[in-house]
């Protein structure tokens, strides 16, 4: 609790020489059809009784806007389970942000779609879990989900809306990478995010179940290179791989409260999807200040600015304006404390016993899935 | 999907339907905007890119910014080709037709 006493002295937005963030990530609800092991949402879910009314989102997108916001993500859990979607939508491309729909899609369709196009929606991205079909289903905890995201991704295109598959690969479906680019250039796709899970939250709880060997991540990055050479100018093919086997840590959301905002479902304002699994941070709320004041203010986000924080090895490192000590989340999972090495850098005393862990995992039989619902209790935190 | 583009002076460029060149009032500059993409722009390009409509071909948008800058044709001809080029290997450019 070091951090909370210190808090007084930090510096603002501002003071670090940070502009407005570039885009906000709208999580409009938790709640979602699917079940996805490793989904991004915090284990604590939230109910629909507590998200922010559709006033009060457009309120926010005023205000992003005002602040010099060029994009906003329209996510989830999964954002059409609102029926304000639409008046959502309309507001954003009224005001000028490039609007994205994140969405698993099995809640829609083409009329919806149609409508949803015609009030300004500029993007699809549709997740997919796998390219085979009943493994697809498994893993999303949803039977008949994947056919129906196949229908949902030719009424995109029908309506003549850009498309983007989302495909999370992991040991249990890393082996269909090539059907995953196949597939995307089958449905059109003008882009393919090939993301290896990345271990918060529920993804942590299984990881397990996820992590590929040393020698599958391989296999899976010469293909993506090979098929980014032989599709440039086809297909945009973004590729994340995990970090754990990594030399450098991904320089997390371009750095902690440096780019973007992420919004929950009742308006609490994070510097990242995950940041609620840093026990100690308290989070400034839309209902209770402007969105421009949390970004100046807020502590949650000045707690890890800049570089002042940073104990060693990060303090001395000449890397530590381009990785930022990578990810905070992954720091407080993984070694309990926040402000610590990201052990996915080389350099973190720990990364050798927590990867060759998560390497020796990754050898054994996977484990069951924890299924993300709500209320699930678990008997050991990690 | 289309083959990959070869920018030449009688192609007539314009933004693929996911991307948008837009200028942000409240940061007053132009940008391009693409799933999980922002562009940042030099004020040459934001030349050119103000005269990509979808009608000019990129011999034309040439011709305009020569005449606008009093700049040799040839040279300006080979910066539009180049950035354009470069904006569709990206997949921010495509072909009109």
């Amino acid at each position: 609790m070091d951090d909370v006493k210190k808090q007084t002295n930090l510096k603002k937005a501002s003071e670090h020489g940070i502009q407005a963030p570039l885009a906000l990530l709208a999580e409009l609800s938790h709640r979602c059809p699917l079940q996805c092991p490793y989904c991004s949402n915090p284990v604590q879910l939230e109910k629909k009784t507590g998200e922010l009314t559709t006033d009060e989102w457009k309120s926010v997108i005023d205000q992003a806007v005002e602040m010099g916001m060029h994009q906003i993500h329209l996510s989830g859990g999964e954002p059409t389970v609102r029926h304000d979607l639409e008046d959502i939508v309309e507001h954003c491309t009224n005001k000028g942000l490039y609007t994205n729909l994140i969405t698993s899609g099995v809640l829609l369709n083409p009329d919806r779609l149609k409508k949803l196009e015609k009030l300004g929606l500029e993007h699809v991205q549709l997740s997919f879990q796998d390219t085979d079909n009943d493994n697809a289903d498994r893993i999303g905890g949803f039977k008949g989900g994947h056919a129906k995201k196949l229908e949902v991704a030719k009424w995109v295109r029908e309506v003549e809306l850009p498309l983007t598959c989302n495909c999370v690969v992991h040991r249990q479906n890393i082996d269909n990478l090539e059907n995953f680019i196949q597939m995307a250039l089958d449905l059109d796709a003008e882009r393919v995010e090939i993301a290896q899970v990345q271990y918060y939250g529920w993804a942590l709880k299984n990881r397990a179940a996820f992590i590929p060997t040393p020698e599958q991540l391989d296999h899976a990055t010469e293909i993506v290179e090979k098929a980014r050479i032989d599709l440039k100018g086809k297909l945009v093919i973004d590729y994340v791989i995990p970090d754990y086997y990594a030399k450098h840590p991904k320089n997390c959301m371009g750095g902690w409260g440096r780019r973007f905002l992420n919004m929950n479902p009742k308006g609490d304002v994070l510097p990242c999807h995950a940041a609620e699994t840093i026990p100690h941070l308290k989070f400034d709320n839309v209902r209770e200040h402007s969105l421009k004041w949390i970004w100046e203010n807020s502590e949650a986000f000045n707690i890890y600015r800049g570089t002042d924080w940073m104990p060693e090895p990060c303090k001395s490192c000449d890397r530590k304006e381009i990785d930022w000590g990578g990810c905070r989340c992954q720091a407080m999972a993984l070694t309990g404390d926040a402000k610590n090495t990201d052990p996915a850098c080389s350099i973190s005393p720990l990364h050798s016993e927590i990867f060759s862990m998560a390497a020796e995992e990754a050898r054994r039989a996977p484990p069951e899935f924890i299924y993300r619902r709500y209320g699930v209790r678990f008997n050991s935190p990690i | 999907m289309t083959d990959i583009l070869k920018i030449n002076e009688n192609i007539i460029p314009k933004f693929p339907k996911h991307v948008r060149f837009r200028f942000n009032k409240a940061r007053k500059e132009w940008v391009i905007l693409a799933p999980e993409r922002l562009v940042k722009l030099d004020p040459i390009a934001v030349e050119i890119l103000q005269l990509v409509n979808g009608e000019r071909a990129v011999r034309t948008i040439a011709n305009e910014l020569s005449k606008k800058f009093n700049a040799p044709e040839d040279t300006i001809l080979a910066d539009v080709k180049e950035m354009l080029q470069d904006l569709s290997d990206k997949g921010f450019i495509e072909e009109n037709g």
